[in-house]
């Protein structure tokens, strides 16, 4: 099952340390990262592929969006 | 448009336009090197509200006004409005008091320094080396978990309660205009002489304000997250807004003859460097700490982000202490209760920032 990080709610760049945290812990594999603002959407996104890893897919989810990333 | 803001070229396109309008208000009549400044002008709205009587510094600035107002519709235009509050409001409150606080010792926000910077004022080097080492610490305390919790969402109107204010800023203005050669209007104090005195027409300084705050929410421009960004994850996205706004406000002061290079005798600054550095150290810190720089922190306002509204009530606090207290610097320098103000503002953002971890988040 893939983790899940929960960054609703963080304020910047908390949504961002978080993930990458996350994606330092798994080495590979697939993350899903909860987010509730475009902005850290956004960010994600960016950090996300400068880890070298790729978003897969990004769906709204409950007013934010849920994005899943993996390498 | 909407894709072209949040790309490199976008905020680097945002970053030339603040840069150039900045320039060029100080022509159609703003201060100098202050064509905007977030700190100065919500200390000129304080004054204004005569929270403090510095009677060279009251106006009710429209361009803080125009932020808020026009960030509030192009995030309802970009369905980005989400009204949220609840991360630790008083901890805000009280950064942003010391933010105003630290801006106040310098003489201006990370946007003034840019522009200071870019109009000649030697002086400014100093204030970005501080903010440099300010946000440094600031992301010292990030890699080791300081968090302030997590907002959740609130009422529409309840985002709607600051983007309000504002448009009663505004009304309040326009039925309460300055009587020529009056320290006071009906509701409102006005400046006849000094910093406050100097500014824009009302429309002009609107519409600019109007205008930027459309864009950097769009983009989410930030002076404190662009070097935050860079010294935490490498990344340069924000970085190039910052540098594009140095850039463009300085060929345009090139061009309409606002560049006077020198550290000495510069307008509304003065030259002790060593609390020219510290002053911008503890306002980058409680930054940080915040999540934004002044001017993000009113875009954030008027996308629903009650707690960045907080920071903005504790900044416009901040400068009636600052002012009342005999805090802030003039331009004959920095005042004996401004160092002590400066050492506790540093003493109250590292204790913030050791004791608010959150591991769980």
């Amino acid at each position: 099952m893939a983790t899940i990080v929960d960054a609703r709610g963080l304020s910047c760049p908390q949504p961002v340390i978080v993930t990458i945290n996350e994606i330092k812990k798994a080495g590979q594999g697939e993350i899903t990262v909860l987010v509730d603002t475009d902005t850290a959407k956004e960010n994600v996104t960016r950090a996300t592929n400068a880890q070298g890893w790729s978003v897969l897919e990004v769906e709204p989810d409950e007013g934010g969006y849920k994005i899943k990333i993996g390498k | 448009m909407k894709q072209f803001l949040s790309t490199r070229w976008g905020i680097i396109a945002v970053g030339v336009f603040i840069g150039i309008f900045a320039s060029l208000l100080q022509l159609w009549g703003n201060p100098a090197n202050m064509g905007i400044c977030v700190a100065c002008f919500e200390r000129d709205i304080a004054g204004a509200l005569g929270l403090h009587r510095a009677a060279v510094v009251q106006y009710m600035r429209p361009e803080i006004i125009g932020f808020v107002l026009g960030s509030f519709a192009a995030a309802y235009l970009f369905k980005e409005f989400r009204p949220r509050l609840g991360s630790a409001p008083i901890v805000r409150f009280v950064l942003g008091v010391f933010a105003m606080i630290g801006a106040l010792i310098f003489l201006g926000c990370p946007w003034r320094a840019l522009l200071r910077l870019a109009g000649g004022d030697w002086n400014a080097i100093l204030g970005l080396l501080g903010l440099a080492v300010g946000i440094w610490i600031g992301t010292l305390f990030l890699r080791n978990g300081y968090n302030l919790g997590r907002t959740h969402k609130t009422h529409t109107s309840a985002g709607w309660i600051m983007p309000l204010i504002m448009l009663g800023f505004l009304v309040i203005m326009l039925f309460s205009p300055q009587i020529s050669g009056e320290n006071q209007s009906k509701l409102l104090f006005y400046s006849v002489e000094g910093p406050g005195s100097l500014h824009a027409p009302l429309i002009v300084s609107l519409v600019v304000g109007l205008g930027i705050g459309f864009l950097a929410q769009k983009s989410r421009f930030c002076t404190m997250g662009a070097i935050r960004d860079l010294i935490l994850f490498k990344q340069t996205h924000l970085f190039g807004g910052l540098v594009a706004l140095a850039v463009a406000a300085f060929l345009t002061n090139l061009v309409v003859g606002q560049f006077n290079p020198g550290f000495v005798g510069q307008p509304v600054a003065h030259n002790m460097h060593f609390w020219n550095f510290a002053g911008v150290g503890l306002a980058g810190l409680a930054y940080t700490l915040a999540g934004g720089c002044p001017g993000r922190q009113l875009f954030l306002s008027g996308e629903g982000d009650g707690d960045a509204s907080v920071f903005v009530i504790g900044m416009i606090v901040g400068a009636a202490v600052a002012h009342n207290f005999g805090l802030a610097s003039s331009p004959a320098g920095v005042t004996t209760g401004g160092i002590y103000a400066v050492i506790i503002g540093l003493v109250v953002c590292l204790l913030i920032g050791f004791t608010m971890k959150d591991k769980t988040a």
